[in-house]
C-alpha cells in the first residue's frame, strides 16, 4: 500500500485529478450538509415567494472582479440583520411608533433595477400606518410614500406612479440614486438609508419590514429566468452527478464482469446466449432508447439510472472481459481450486473476478464521467428529473431562454465548467490508474 | 505388479484414453489429439511412481484426467476400487478430498491476490467441518511440515513476496492440507533453481514416506527420479512403453526408447541432465495421426519391419513387476 502511494506521486496528473475530485466531493458534502435535500427541492421548485429577493437573470457577483465598471449587487436586509435598527416608542393609549432605519452602502457604477419594501403586520381592527423616507449620502431626505398597511404588502419603488410624476422621471430608481451634480446620469456612491416610521394603534399590533434591492448581479452563481439562485443547482448538481456516475459505473462494471465470468466459465448455451444478447444490445442505439424511456415512461432519475445500467451491462466490455476470463480460466491456480473442490460460484467470484480488478478499476473510473454526461445530456434535452436541481437542467433552461443570445454566458458556462471538471478529473485519474495497474502500457 | 503386493491399490487406472477433439470453425470434427491412448497402472499406499517422458507426450493430460479435471474418452480411474466418475460430481468430490495436486509452475499455481493464510485456508473452508481455531492449527501444522518458518512472518505474505522455492513449499502445503492419500506432482521442480530442486524433492519424498502416501511424480528429467519412486513408468506418445521398479529399470531397461533415454546420460544421477539431450534422433510422432503399429518404430534402431510398423505391440511381463510394450520380447 505504501508502495502504491509512492508510485502515485510519480504521476502529477494523479495529484491534479485527486485535487479536482476532492473539490467535487467537498462541494457535495457542503451541499448536502448545508442545504438539506428537502430544502434544496424547496429552493429549486419553490415559487415567487421564495425567489422574490433575487432579480431575474442576474449575473454572478464575481463579474465585478473583472470589470472596472462595478455593477449593482442585489441584497436583502431584514430587521435581524446587523446595522438595521428598530426603535419602538410607546404612547399611553396603546399607540406606538416604530422607527426602522435600514442603512446600506452603495458603491456601484450602475443603477439598481428595483428597490422593494416588504411589510408584514398584525392587527385586529385598526390598520397600522407607514411612512417611507430615503436618505441619500449627501444628506437629502426624500419622502417616498406613506400608506396604511395590510397584513402583507409590497412597496415597489419603480411602480410608484406618484413618485414618477413627482420626480419627473420614468425611471424612479435612476432619479433617486443619481448624483444631482453630474449632467449624465451617474449613481451617487455612499451610504444610503431607508427610514420607515410605522404607527400602530392597537396594543398587540406589530409591523416588520424587509428591504430588497435588485441589482444587475446576484449571489456567487447568478440567477435564472425564474429568479432562482443557480448556486442551489450548481451545489446540489454535484452530489447528484457524482452519485449517478458512480452508481451507473459500479452497476454496469461489476455486473458485466460477473456475467462475462459466468459465460466464460460455463461456456455452452449460456455463453452463446450472453454473446448473442450482447451483440443485439450493441446494435441498439442507447441514447435514443433512453430518450424514449424519458419521453414515454418516466423522467425519474432512478428509472433513468436503472435503464442506463441495464442497457450498458451487455456492452462491449462483456467481450473483452470474457476474452480475459477464458485465458485465466485455464490458470494452474484455478485448476488447483477445482482439485480442492471449490464450487463454480466460488471460483467465479473468488478466483476469476479478482484477477480482473486491476484492469477494471481504471475502466470504472473512466466510465464515471461518461455516465455523468449521459445524465446531463438527457437533462439538456429536457428529460431531466423533474424534482432535482441538476447541471443539465440549468443548461437546458439557459438554452430554452436563449441565454447565449442575450449574452448571459454565466448561465450556461457555470454548469458546463462543473461538467468539464468532473470529466477531466475522472478521465485523468482513470488513465493514470491504468498506467499504474497495467505497467506494460507505460512505454507506449 | 498386480500380484506382487497383497494390499489393494489406492489408485488404479484402467485403459485410460484422453482424446481432445480438433474442430474446424468451432464445429465439424477434424480429428483427435490422442494425448493419452490406453494407459493402465496401479499404485498402492506408500508407493511412488515416476512417469517419465518427453515434452508433449501427454503426461499432464494423464495427470489431469487422474485428478478428474478431464473426462476420459474410455477407461476410468478407480480410487479404493471405486470408479471416480461412477456418481458424477458427488463421487469426484469425495475422491478429490483425498488427492493433493502439486503443480509445475509455483508462480502461476497460487492466486496472486490471496495471502498465504487465505491460500491455505481455502481448501479447509471448502471441505467444511473446521472451525477457525481448527483451521489455524492445521495451517500451522502443515507449514511446519513443509519447513516454512517463521510461520507468523509468512502468513500475511502474498505470492509475489516469496521466492520460487518458498512458493513451491506453499503449493505443497496446500496439497497436503486436507491430509490426502494420493499426491500428484506434475514436474514439481522443473521451474525452480537447481539449488532448491533437491531440497524440494527430498521434502516431497519425506512427506510421502511419513504419511504413507501414494505418489505420482511426473518429470521429463530422468536425473531427478532417484529421489523418488519405487517405480518408473516410461511414457511415449500417449502410451506407457515400459513399467518397472527403479533398480531394475536402471540396470535392465528393455524398451529401445528407455535404453536410448538411459544411455544418453552416462550418469543418470547428474542433476542437470535433461531428457531432451538424451532422446534418440527424430521427432516425437504426431498425436493426431500416430504412426501405425508401435509409435516408436520410426525412430527405433531395432525396428522389425512388417511387424512393428503394422501391429500394436502387446504388453509383455518380463517379471511380475516389469512390463514392456515391445515386439522384441514377444518371441522369448
Ligand atoms: N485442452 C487441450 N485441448 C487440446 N489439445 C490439448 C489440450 N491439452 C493438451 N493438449 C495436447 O495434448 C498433447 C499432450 O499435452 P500434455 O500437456 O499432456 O503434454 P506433457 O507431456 O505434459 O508436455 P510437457 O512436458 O510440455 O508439459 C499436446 O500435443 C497438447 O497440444
Ligand atoms: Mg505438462
Amino acid at each position: 500500500m505504501n508502495n502504491f502511494f509512492h508510485e502515485l506521486r510519480k504521476y502529477p496528473s494523479v495529484i491534479a485529478s485527486l485535487i479536482l475530485i476532492s473539490f467535487l466531493i467537498g462541494v457535495s458534502i457542503y451541499a448536502i450538509t448545508t442545504i438539506p435535500y428537502e430544502e434544496a427541492k424547496r429552493l429549486w421548485r419553490g415559487g415567487e415567494e421564495i425567489w422574490y429577493t433575487n432579480p431575474r437573470q442576474a449575473a454572478p457577483e464575481w463579474i465585478n472582479w473583472f470589470s472596472k465598471n462595478k455593477q449593482a449587487v442585489s441584497f436583502s436586509l431584514r430587521t435581524t440583520n446587523p446595522g438595521v435598527s428598530r426603535t419602538i416608542l410607546t404612547e399611553e393609549n396603546g399607540n406606538s411608533e416604530i422607527i426602522f432605519s435600514i442603512p446600506f452602502d452603495y458603491q456601484y457604477d450602475s443603477f439598481p433595477q428595483e428597490l422593494m419594501i416588504y411589510f408584514s403586520s398584525t392587527f385586529t381592527a385598526k390598520q397600522p400606518y407607514a411612512d417611507v423616507t430615503l436618505i441619500t449620502p449627501d444628506g437629502r431626505e426624500i419622502h417616498l410614500n406613506n400608506f396604511a398597511l395590510i397584513n402583507r404588502q409590497t412597496y415597489r419603488l419603480s411602480q410608484d406612479d406618484r413618485l414618477t410624476r413627482w420626480l419627473r422621471n420614468d425611471n424612479v430608481l435612476q432619479a433617486l440614486f443619481r448624483d444631482p451634480q453630474v449632467e449624465t446620469p451617474t449613481p451617487l456612491k455612499g451610504s444610503y438609508s431607508v427610514v420607515i416610521s410605522a404607527y400602530t394603534f392597537e396594543a398587540n399590533s406589530t409591523v416588520d419590514v424587509e428591504l430588497v434591492m435588485h441589482g444587475t448581479l446576484a449571489g456567487w452563481a447568478g440567477t435564472d429566468h425564474l429568479r432562482r439562485d443557480l448556486s442551489v443547482a450548481l451545489l446540489w448538481g454535484t452530489p447528484i452527478a457524482l452519485a449517478f456516475g458512480l452508481l451507473a459505473a459500479l452497476g454496469t462494471t461489476f455486473t458485466t464482469m460477473v456475467i462475462a465470468a459466468i459465460g466464460a466459465w460455463y461456456r455452452g448455451w449460456l455463453d452463446e446466449l450472453i454473446q448473442r444478447v450482447t451483440e443485439i444490445n450493441l446494435v441498439l442505439p442507447f441514447l435514443p432508447l433512453l430518450l424514449m424511456i424519458g419521453t414515454f415512461h418516466s423522467r425519474s432519475i432512478w428509472v433513468i439510472l436503472g435503464a442506463t445500467i441495464l442497457l450498458n451491462i451487455f456492452g462491449g466490455a462483456i467481450k473483452t472481459n470474457r476474452a480475459i476470463f477464458l485465458q485465466i480460466k485455464e490458470s494452474p491456480y484455478i485448476e488447483a481450486a477445482r482439485v480442492y473442490n471449490a464450487s463454480d460460484i466460488r471460483i467465479i467470484l473468488r478466483y476469476l473476478t479478482p484477477r480482473l480488478i486491476p484492469t477494471l478499476i481504471p475502466q470504472l473510473v473512466t466510465l464515471i464521467p461518461t455516465y455523468v454526461f449521459i445524465e446531463a445530456s438527457l437533462a439538456v434535452l429536457g428529460l431531466g428529473d423533474p424534482e432535482l436541481p441538476t447541471w443539465g437542467k440549468v443548461i437546458n433552461d439557459a438554452f430554452v431562454n436563449s441565454a447565449p443570445y442575450q449574452g448571459l454566458y454565466y448561465w450556461m458556462l457555470e454548469p458546463a465548467v462543473m461538467l468539464i471538471i468532473t470529466s477531466l478529473a475522472f478521465a485523468m485519474l482513470g488513465f493514470s490508474l491504468d498506467r499504474i495497474f497495467n505497467p506494460r502500457l507505460r512505454q507506449i | 505388479m498386480e500380484t506382487s503386493n497383497a494390499t489393494p491399490p489406492t489408485l488404479s487406472i484402467r485403459d485410460l484414453r484422453v482424446w481432445f477433439e480438433l474442430r474446424r470453425w468451432g464445429f465439424g470434427h477434424v480429428g483427435d489429439v490422442r494425448a493419452v491412448d490406453g494407459i493402465s497402472f496401479e499404485i498402492r499406499p506408500g508407493e511412488a511412481a515416476a512417469v517419465v517422458g518427453e515434452s508433449g507426450c501427454g503426461k499432464s493430460s494423464l495427470m489431469k484426467t487422474i485428478l478428474g479435471l478431464y473426462k476420459p474418452r474410455t477407461g476410468s480411474v478407480y480410487f479404493s476400487g471405486e470408479d471416480i466418475h461412477a456418481q458424477g460430481r458427488k463421487s469426484i468430490h469425495a475422491y478429490r478430498a483425498n488427492v493433493g495436486y502439486v503443480q509445475q509452475d509455483p508462480f502461476a499455481a497460487l492466486p496472486a491476490f490471496m495471502n498465504v493464510w487465505q491460500i491455505l485456508e481455502e481448501p479447509l473452508i471448502i471441505a467444511g467441518g473446521h472451525n477457525k481455531a481448527n483451521r489455524q492449527d492445521r495451517i500451522r501444522q502443515v507449514l511446519e511440515e513443509v519447513k516454512i518458518h517463521p510461520i507468523e512472518d509468512f502468513l500475511p505474505k502474498y505470492p509475489h513476496m516469496l521466492s520460487g522455492g518458498q512458493l513451491q513449499r506453499i503449493v505443497i502445503a496446500r496439497a497436503m492440507i486436507l491430509k490426502p492419500r494420493v499426491i500428484i506432482a506434475d514436474e514439481p521442480v522443473s521451474m525452480l533453481d537447481a539449488s532448491v530442486r533437491v531440497e524440494i524433492l527430498r521434502l516431497l519424498r519425506g512427506l510421502q514416506q511419513s504419511h504413507n502416501l501414494s505418489f505420482i511424480y511426473i518429470t521429463h528429467d530422468l536425473s531427478t527420479v532417484k529421489y523418488f519412486s519405487e517405480y518408473i513408468f516410461v511414457m511415449y506418445a500417449g502410451k506407457l512403453v515400459e513399467k518397472a521398479p527403479i533398480g531394475r529399470m536402471l540396470r535392465n531397461s528393455s524398451h529401445p526408447y528407455t535404453q536410448a533415454l538411459l544411455s544418453a546420460t552416462s550418469d543418470p544421477e547428474a542433476m542437470n541432465a535433461r531428457v531432451y539431450k538424451e532422446v534418440p534422433s527424430g521427432e516425437p510422432p504426431s498425436l493426431v495421426n500416430p504412426p501405425p503399429g508401435c509409435r516408436f518404430h520410426p525412430r527405433c534402431s531395432k525396428c522389425i519391419h512388417g511387424l512393428c510398423d503394422v501391429q500394436d505391440p502387446p504388453e509383455i511381463h518380463l517379471t511380475p513387476q516389469h512390463q514392456v510394450a515391445c515386439w522384441l520380447y514377444s518371441q522369448r
